[in-house]
């Protein structure tokens, strides 16, 4: 007999299965599979019904975060456990509402994205033939880790604040922004002020960084949340002092 | 009928559809263009291309040269009026993505970087470390965002072209969220689908690539171009099949056989130097490099795995810090899917289906022979890439046509007619054969037959081929063809089983091109190898092969003269 792993699935369908529940499966252990492979093995032989969502299989699309035993991962780059002797429980993300079985929306995010201007701005343009703009590795370094957002929606997921509050912006958002506020071309922060600084989400954040945590990757939104406070917290500070626009 | 929905409707929102959709929205911001795609567009396989974009940017580089290089990469099988204007717009288009903020590698001024690719004689790769797909994607994607005039139809499952009088008119499709069917019309339509690397049982490509735009156009009645290349990549990762860039040879990797020795010196490739030298050795191109590998494995050189045989990639004389700095991602994805360290191991690699050469037929500013139908992108054949694609081409590639045939169709859209009603009545029919599959009951599972498909083209029509094994294959997915699926899922919401069987067949006729165009083309160039005609034949087959789709009939194969300009066909030589 080979070794079998147990999964416990939730399953939720408007139209089937209006009562969530969670449903046992049993999948053969094979040490080269990641939780995403148990699922499509699944849908392959015994329910076809099963859903989610996966695309690339190397941890870079986004499609495939769930909760494995309560913790955001993406589920093609998490191995089967072995010999576990509790099933393995699989959810779809929290905070988001559900679609079907492991399938959430996530209309809400990127409504919120393209809220706080994730594009260069510039005040004066620089036409192709003058070429690249000049970038040192430096500058580069300053927005560089805030680029690697692959919108996996797992910090939101693990975000309590966004749990509470809808309306904050939330980790990738936020991180998105300071990326292009950091970065040497860009002369837009000031025009994605008034959106972060909005709502008090921000404000809410503590240093706790769960988003960071479970960020698989390394992105650290809650460094960019820190250090958008300050910047917002030195604006505020400004504006009482100089008079209003000239900040 | 009223006006149509859409302008311009884009089918794809990957680098291709994305850049198509910035070159409508800012040449003709009157127009209403739509992008419609079946997983949100950040999501798309572009997102994983790691290695880099070509573009001559170097002082010491020269147009004419990337033409050289990637026409002899090619074999000659590409159009060189094409390539010519290609190689001429690709810096100009890599520069663009810069203003939009890509975070290309930059060398210590701050100048953009560029690294070394196969088959490329010169440094001419840009790059964001390995991560270029991924960075190049979100950059257009985020672009987009400030575009309001770009609407979207986010996991939108395109499944047939409406047609009105011989002209594209608009698609049927579902929209997965809620299962329901809608015809949505426009001027225009722009495939930019993607490729069809599922075909095959190991590929470095994504669930989603199922040669859904390639199917969509072939039964509209456009053609299929050189559908016969389909690129093995020499270097994917056993079992999981992803994708060990070529970046990794350029930093300076070996490949070495089961007696640690540089084996593709003995295949025409030149002679191991310490440090990496363009156009010889690992820097050679990926149809030699794969064909190695086959060679080698009849020798009994290889290594035997449990997912067939491997040889190895060296690049631990990199050192740490050369790895973390240039190809972090591949050490990252070692780590994480084969648990490995690639500053202290070996990696295990064998050729993977990559990337499809061929495809919807289009002239080079992205119109298809149907009028109202334009392709960018890997599901489009311009063609470029001939019987081999070089390493770095593809993404200056989506962005250079893609661009285009968002002009074109922009254009065109200008002046086109409104649907008639004809279209509605075909749009009626389509959501009766979808609600049948919807409800079908006591077939074969999808992944029985989409498990028998993938291996008939693996043994059938894989690096090496004859007319026996296409035959078989040929047959093996006739037989497939007339299978009945049955469903599990009969629900409306999200039913991605519903949709994977309609991607089944796309893929079943994708693979039924493959196999046909192959059997007729008897020679031997580029990616197509025919152990029963071994040489180039440059007398019958400097042309491309077109094939035609015939409902319930072997499709119609015919040929298209090469356009030679410049650089009239000779051998291809590396390493001397
Ligand atoms: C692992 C890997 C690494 C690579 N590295 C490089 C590299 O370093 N350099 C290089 O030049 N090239 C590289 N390539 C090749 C290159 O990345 C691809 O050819 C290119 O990204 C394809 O882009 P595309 O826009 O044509 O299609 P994709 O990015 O695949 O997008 C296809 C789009 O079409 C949509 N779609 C498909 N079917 C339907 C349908 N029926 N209905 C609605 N929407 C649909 C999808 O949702 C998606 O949005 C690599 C490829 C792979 C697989
Ligand atoms: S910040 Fe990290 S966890 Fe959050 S969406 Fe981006 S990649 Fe995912
Ligand atoms: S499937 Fe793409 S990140 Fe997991």
């Amino acid at each position: 007999m080979p070794e079998l792993v147990n999964l416990e699935v939730f399953r939720y369908s408007p139209e089937h299965t209006p009562e969530p529940r969670f449903q046992k499966f049993q999948v053969p252990y094979n040490k080269e599979w990641v939780v995403l492979d148990a699922l499509n093995y699944i849908k392959d032989r015994t329910d076809g019904s099963l859903s989610f969502r996966w695309s690339c299989r190397m941890g870079i699309c986004g499609s495939c975060g769930v909760l494995i035993n309560g913790e955001p991962k993406l589920s093609c780059a998490t191995f089967l456990p072995s010999k576990s002797s509790k099933p393995i429980r699989i959810e779809p993300l929290r905070h988001f509402p559900v679609i079907r079985d492991l399938i959430v929306h996530i209309g809400d995010f990127m409504t919120k994205l393209k809220k706080v201007k994730p594009w260069i701005i510039r005040t004066n343009e620089s036409p192709l033939s003058e070429g690249e703009f000049l970038q040192t590795p430096d500058e580069m370094e300053r927005y560089h880790q805030f680029s690697h957002c692959i919108n996996c929606m797992l910090c939101y997921a693990a975000c309590p604040i966004y749990g509470l509050d809808p309306l904050f912006a939330g980790p990738a958002a936020i991180a998105l922004a300071q990326r292009y506020n950091n970065d040497s071309r860009d002369q837009g922060a000031a025009r994605r002020m008034p959106i972060l600084s909005s709502h008090d989400g921000i404000w809410a954040c503590t240093f706790v960084g769960e988003c960071t945590q479970v960020c698989p990757k390394h992105v650290d939104p809650a460094a960019a949340i820190q250090q958008y406070k300050l910047t917002a917290a030195l604006h505020s500070l400004k504006s009482v002092i100089a008079p209003r626009g000239a900040a | 009928m009223d006006s149509p929905a859409h302008d311009v409707l884009i089918l794809g929102g990957g680098g291709a559809g994305l850049r198509a959709a910035i070159a409508v929205a800012q040449s003709a911001p009157e127009l209403r263009v739509a992008v419609l795609s079946k997983v949100y567009p950040m999501r798309s396989h572009t997102v994983s291309a790691e290695g880099g974009a070509a573009g001559v940017v170097a002082k010491d580089d020269s147009l004419d040269e990337h033409a050289y290089d990637t026409i002899s990469g090619g074999d000659w099988l590409c159009d060189q009026d094409a390539v010519e204007s290609f190689v001429r717009a690709a810096p100009q288009e890599l520069t663009q993505l810069e203003h939009w903020g890509c975070p290309w590698s930059r060398d210590a001024s701050g100048h953009i970087a560029v690294r070394a690719f196969g088959g490329m004689r010169k440094m001419r790769t840009w790059f964001a470390a390995d991560k270029t797909g991924f960075h190049l994607l979100h950059t257009l994607f985020q672009t987009t965002l400030q575009y309001d005039s770009i609407h979207r139809y986010d996991e939108w499952f395109a499944t047939r072209l409406l047609i009105d009088d011989g002209r594209v008119q608009g698609v049927v499709a579902i929209d997965a969220s809620t299962g329901r069917i809608q015809a949505i019309t426009a001027h225009a339509v722009i495939l930019c689908t993607g490729g069809c690397g599922r075909v095959f049982p190991f590929t470095t490509n994504a669930n989603i690539k199922n040669g859904d735009g390639m199917s969509l156009a072939w039964r509209a009645g456009a053609p299929l171009k050189d559908m016969e290349f389909v690129q093995y990549h020499p270097t994917g990762l056993p079992f999981t099949g992803i994708l060990i860039t070529e970046a990794a040879r350029a930093e300076g990797g070996y490949l070495i056989n089961k007696d640690g020795y540089r084996y593709l010196q003995d295949y025409d490739l030149g002679t191991p130097q310490l440090k990496p030298v363009l156009r010889s050795m690992e820097l050679g191109p990926r149809d030699r490099l794969s064909q190695a590998f086959v060679h080698e494995q009849a020798k009994g050189r290889t290594i035997p795995s449990p997912h067939g045989d491997i040889v190895h990639l060296d690049l631990r004389h990199l050192g740490e810090d050369v790895i973390n700095a240039r190809l972090p991602f591949i050490r990252e994805l070692c780590l994480k899917y084969q648990n490995l360290d690639p500053v202290t191991e070996l990696i295990p690699v064998r050729p993977v289906v990559h990337y499809m050469m061929g495809g919807v037929h289009t002239n080079n500013e992205g119109a298809t022979p149907l009028p109202g139908l334009y392709a960018a992108g890997e599901v489009a054949c311009v063609s470029i890439n001939g019987a081999n694609r070089l390493g770095s081409n593809s993404l200056p590639e989506l962005l250079v046509f893609g661009a285009r045939a968002g002009l074109a169709a922009a254009d065109y859209a200008r002046s086109a007619h409104p649907p008639s009603d004809h279209v509605e009545a075909q749009a009626a029919d389509e959501i009766r054969r979808l609600h049948t599959l919807l409800h079908r009951k006591g077939g074969r599972r999808i992944a029985d037959i989409r498990v028998r498909m993938q291996s008939a083209m693996e043994s059938g029509a894989g690096i090496f081929r004859d007319a026996k094994t296409l035959c078989d294959a040929a047959n093996e997915i006739a037989e497939l063809q007339s299978a009945d699926v049955s469903l599990d899922d009969h629900s409306l919401t999200f039913n991605t089983e519903w949709i994977a069987a309609l991607e089944l067949s796309f893929m079943l006729d994708v693979a039924q091109a493959i196999v046909h165009s192959a059997l007729s083309r008897e020679e031997s160039r580029g990616a197509h190898q025919r152990t029963d005609f071994p040489a180039r034949d440059d007398s019958r087959y400097l042309a491309h092969t077109l094939i035609y789709h015939r409902h319930g009939d072997a499709p119609r194969v015919d040929y298209l003269p090469v356009t030679i300009t410049r650089w009239p066909p000779g051998q291809r030589v590396y390493g001397r």
